[in-house]
């Protein structure tokens, strides 16, 4: 049996999230400079221009490219034939979240109480963690560091089956058109259809993962994605919402069978400061 | 009224009324001078200190408030990554801030009809700055000072001074909104019933 030491769990998770925090992946800068160039607005290229400029100076001065470095969630995709030795693995992500904040310089944006007291943990700690446990003897570790300005604009609608795609559509980019501004678009718009109400949410963030741009390898899923692409951009929200034509660089849905009674959909949005990270041990 | 992107501005804060008067809807500025900078929990403290009766830790006559909350500044810096946060958040709080003679606010985002309501009756305008660009934003930042609430760690009330900082005329004092005359200028008629 394969053994994997939860020091190099938490060494992993600092540094992805570090990582992530301070430097845009490529398909993520190919998809803002695309949309700098299809963008008809002045304002809204002038606002593109400034995304792919503060890039350049995050890297050069090493300073995070937004202020909200997030709450951080991390996906574990455990090989069932692996055996984790040198403690717990879930105080082991928690121990590299605090590292990576510690140690990197990231805002601590994490109250407890979140009803009353909301006082700061200081550490940002608790991550929020996912498992599947997969075949084989590895373990994929995804660390999101999610700001909250586009997380506050989630929405999950239980709809009756009855609405159909059609209704699908509507819901999206209704949620889509409030957000307006809000959210720092262009957007990567997250959609979960079907299972359980916890399930279709979990689907939506799992398709903030996706590279972005990449398509749904079911044919019938990508021209979903598709349309509702073409129908968000019809909104002509644009960059920081000053006007545009590019409100959304992707849309990435996820898709689970559900119940007889029901149509449940979900929409997390990601702004455009798209930032996670994945390593295999 | 159409959004244009003019040269950017060179505007001197805190701001004049002769200044406010000549800014519209998509105005590009780059702003220098002092701002105050809070969010969320600097808000309610100031506006509950007022509701009892109390005065502010500052005198905001005249003056600009900036919604951020900055990363820790790495040793030999003075501040970290410090873009905008969402405004909305700041609605219940803003209308009794230009009640005390707040004349700018800074942030990201839709603000509510009575924030615009206030920002007319006050003759008080409200800028965007470029979410998820704090690290160009601290590029402008040239001093950083607690001066209040420094238990709200990053959430503190703090006052800057800034060179070419860059901003754009969201709301302005004739009722001008850029998010209304952006998305009209720029939506695609809904021809799908």
């Amino acid at each position: 049996m394969r053994e994997i030491d939860t020091k190099s769990v938490t060494e992993t998770i600092s540094r992805l999230l570090q990582d992530a925090c301070y430097r845009l992946s490529d398909d993520v800068l190919t998809a803002l400079g695309q949309a700098y160039e299809k963008e008809e607005s002045p304002a809204s290229r002038h606002a593109l221009a400034r995304l792919l400029e503060n890039a350049e100076v995050a890297s050069r001065d090493d300073v995070p490219l937004c202020q909200d470095t997030g709450m951080a969630v991390v996906f574990l995709e455990l090989g069932q034939d692996a055996h984790i030795v040198g403690g717990n693995l879930y105080e082991a992500i928690q121990e590299g979240t605090r590292r990576a904040y510690a140690e990197g310089y990231l805002r601590k944006s994490v109250v407890d109480r979140p009803f009353s007291s909301r006082v700061n943990t200081r550490d940002n700690t608790p991550a929020v963690i996912h498992t599947t446990i997969v075949p084989g003897e590895k373990l994929k570790i995804t660390a999101l560091s999610k700001g909250f300005g586009s997380e506050n604009m989630s929405r999950l609608a239980m709809l009756p089956p009855a609405k159909g795609r059609r209704g699908v559509i509507d819901f999206v980019v209704e949620c889509v058109e409030a957000a307006g501004a809000n959210p720092c678009p262009p957007v990567i718009v997250g959609i979960g259809i079907g299972g359980t109400a916890e399930k279709c949410m979990l689907l939506a963030k799992e398709a903030l993962l996706r590279r972005v741009g990449d398509p749904h390898p079911d044919s019938e899923v990508a021209e979903l994605e598709t349309e509702i692409l073409k129908r968000i951009n019809e909104l002509g929200i644009g960059a920081m919402g000053y006007g545009g034509r590019i409100t959304a660089l992707a849309v990435h849905v996820e898709v689970f069978p559900t119940h007889i009674a029901s149509l449940p959909v979900a929409v997390n949005l990601q702004c455009h400061s798209v930032r996670h990270r994945e390593a295999v041990l | 009224m159409k959004a244009s992107v003019t040269i950017a501005r060179t505007i001197t804060l805190p701001l004049s009324d002769e200044v406010l008067e000549t800014l519209h809807a998509g105005d590009e500025l780059l702003l220098t001078g002092t701002m105050y900078v809070g969010r969320d929990a600097a808000h309610k403290r100031m506006v509950e200190t007022l509701e009892a009766g109390g005065l502010l830790p500052v005198d905001l006559k005249g003056q600009v408030i900036y919604f951020m909350g900055p990363t820790p500044a790495r040793p030999g810096k003075i501040v970290g990554s410090a873009g905008p946060t969402s405004s909305y958040r700041m609605d219940t709080y803003s209308p009794r801030l230009m009640a005390e003679g707040l004349k700018a606010m800074i942030g990201k985002g839709m603000r509510s009809g009575e924030v615009k309501e206030a920002m007319k009756k006050y003759k008080a305008v409200y800028l965007g700055a470029i979410g998820g660009a704090g690290a160009l934003i601290s590029s402008s930042i040239r001093k950083v000072d607690v001066v209040a609430y420094d238990d709200l760690g990053p959430e503190a009330l703090r006052r800057i001074e800034v060179q070419d900082f860059p901003a754009t005329v969201i709301n302005d004092i004739y009722s001008g909104d850029l998010y209304d005359i952006g998305r009209s200028q720029f939506r695609i008629a809904d021809h799908h019933g």
